[in-house]
């Protein structure tokens, strides 16, 4: 959760007053807070927590950024089952009623 | 053992090691603050390469760590009601309270959710208006500026079934209260780089002067570290303290002037107890005055929480830096990712869960080594 993970401005809109982005992280998809960076735009890469972007990136430290965390499984850990982990760990059954979390920027695409 | 080719430009890595090496004449210990380098640290194996001289202390960097027992009581408590919708990041499902964790009160049949940003807890309060949602707000200076958006948001959009359980945490008090102790032995410090990327570095040279240490601001990917540790092995060596950035391509002097306004309006500055620890004055944020009404700890009263912490657990000696996570008797033993005895052994980033992960198998002990 603490790390930051660098992603690529897809699309930008205005939502209930607040800037928004759909950001890409090496193929996964998410909505993200541009509020705190608002000067990106379409194209530019950001440090995301949680959410939020940060800080801007420039891009070759950000794709070195993103593969460092898919090796190290960051990826995984910040935008796959946590549920699935946690019940692993547990050495326990999922719990029943964990879907992904109903957010609707979640989408896994093809790499191509 | 670990080899230089693990790392992603080896020759940079050789060198920057080669370099290490060369300007080291003493014994020198260094903490690095964030539980984010720590497992970098232990996954490279960047402590067993550097010269013998060279400590690496790991501090206590990190959040879902250092969260008092009182409040993931108060989360466990709050999330079995059954007009509640508990929100969390995924890294809280596991973590001991007295005798249970979120993952249990799920399995139980309380409503937990796991999200990505606090912003999707706020969603989820409008989409289920007659039902309390609740977002546990933890973390560091990072994590803290997207938990006040939300909670200014939900004010802003007038979302009244909305509340935080925050437990907020401050770096640079914790760096203060490591250097005061009677046992430190630190004498330089890696700054944690994305809380600088919030937080700039006005708050380091202070420190630095008052107690004498180096303090660079450092990354988490491996090189990253290896400048950090370079530069604060040149600084000691040479007898300096200051404050440098050796992360520059995410932190600015002045960090994010937009995330500081939005803290300093949501939250305000409060003591507060570090998960094996104890109290650390000013060290952590609590909703300000203006946004009392979001308080969860507020909403639903939760008082009166007899707390239950395992009394063979020493992660706070591992939190400050005195002792090695395999140093500690229960390592691999009672304590193991699958039955956790503290948050360090749970949390990706703690230190426990690291060394179990990337150095169990090299620890003496064949019991531990034999586990899994
Ligand atoms: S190994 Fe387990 S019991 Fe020992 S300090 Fe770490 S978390 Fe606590």
């Amino acid at each position: 959760m603490c790390l930051a993970v660098p992603g690529r401005v897809l699309e930008i809109e205005e939502r209930d007053a607040t800037r928004m982005a759909k950001v890409d992280f090496g193929g996964v998809v998410k909505d993200v807070c541009l509020e705190y960076v608002p000067d990106m735009r379409v194209g530019d890469y950001a440090i995301v927590h949680v959410g939020f972007a940060l800080q801007r990136l420039d891009e070759e430290s950000a794709k070195q950024t993103l593969e460092l965390f898919e090796n190290l499984g960051v990826l995984e850990e910040e935008f796959g089952d946590a549920w699935g982990k946690a019940a692993r760990d547990a050495g326990a059954e999922r719990p029943s009623g964990t879907g992904l979390p109903p957010t609707d920027g979640v989408e896994k695409e093809a790499r191509p | 053992m670990k080899y230089l080719d693990e790392f992603s430009d080896p020759v940079l890595a050789k060198r920057l090691f080669d370099d290490i090496r060369a300007i080291t004449t003493r014994p020198w210990a260094l903490m690095e603050v964030c539980g984010g380098q720590t497992h970098s640290i232990i996954r490279h194996g960047i402590d067993q390469l550097l010269p013998e001289e060279i400590e690496l202390i790991h501090g206590p960097g990190c959040p879902v760590c250092v969260t008092p027992l009182e409040i993931i009581d108060k989360a466990l408590e709050i999330a079995s009601r059954p007009d509640v919708i508990f929100c969390s990041f995924g890294d809280m499902l596991r973590v001991p309270g007295s005798g249970r964790d979120l993952f249990k009160v799920k399995s139980e049949g309380a409503d937990v959710r796991v999200v990505y940003s606090p912003l999707d807890a706020l969603k989820i309060a409008q989409e289920n208006p007659d039902r309390q949602v609740v977002f546990f707000g933890i973390g560091f200076e990072t994590t803290a500026p997207p938990n006040a958006m939300t909670v200014y948001q939900a004010k802003k959009l007038g979302i009244s079934n909305f509340s935080l359980l925050v437990s907020h945490v401050r770096v640079p008090p914790a760096i203060d209260a490591i250097m005061r102790s009677p046992d430190c032995r630190v004498q330089g410090f890696l700054a944690a780089g994305h809380v600088c990327t919030v937080m700039g570095m006005a708050e380091y040279p202070e420190l630095a002067e008052e107690h004498g240490v180096p303090i660079v601001v450092t990354g988490f990917e491996p090189l990253d570290i290896l400048e950090g540790i370079r530069r604060a092995v040149r600084q000691l060596e040479a007898g300096e303290h200051t404050v440098e950035n050796a992360y520059p391509r995410a932190v600015q002097a002045e960090g994010s002037p937009a995330a500081k306004a939005m803290l300093a309006d949501v939250f305000e500055v409060t003591d507060r107890a570090w998960r094996g620890i104890g109290m650390i004055p000013a060290s952590g944020w609590r909703l300000s005055p203006k946004y009392r009404a979001y308080d969860a700890e507020h909403r639903f009263s939760v008082t009166g929480i007899d707390t239950q912490e395992s009394t063979v657990c020493r992660s706070g000696e591992v939190l400050q830096g005195f002792i090695k996570p395999n140093e500690c008797a229960a390592f691999g033993k009672e304590c193991t990712p699958r039955n956790p005895l503290g948050a360090t052994m749970v949390s990706s980033e703690g230190a426990c869960a690291a060394y179990y992960l990337y150095r169990r198998l090299e620890t003496p002990d064949k019991e531990a080594s034999s586990v899994g």
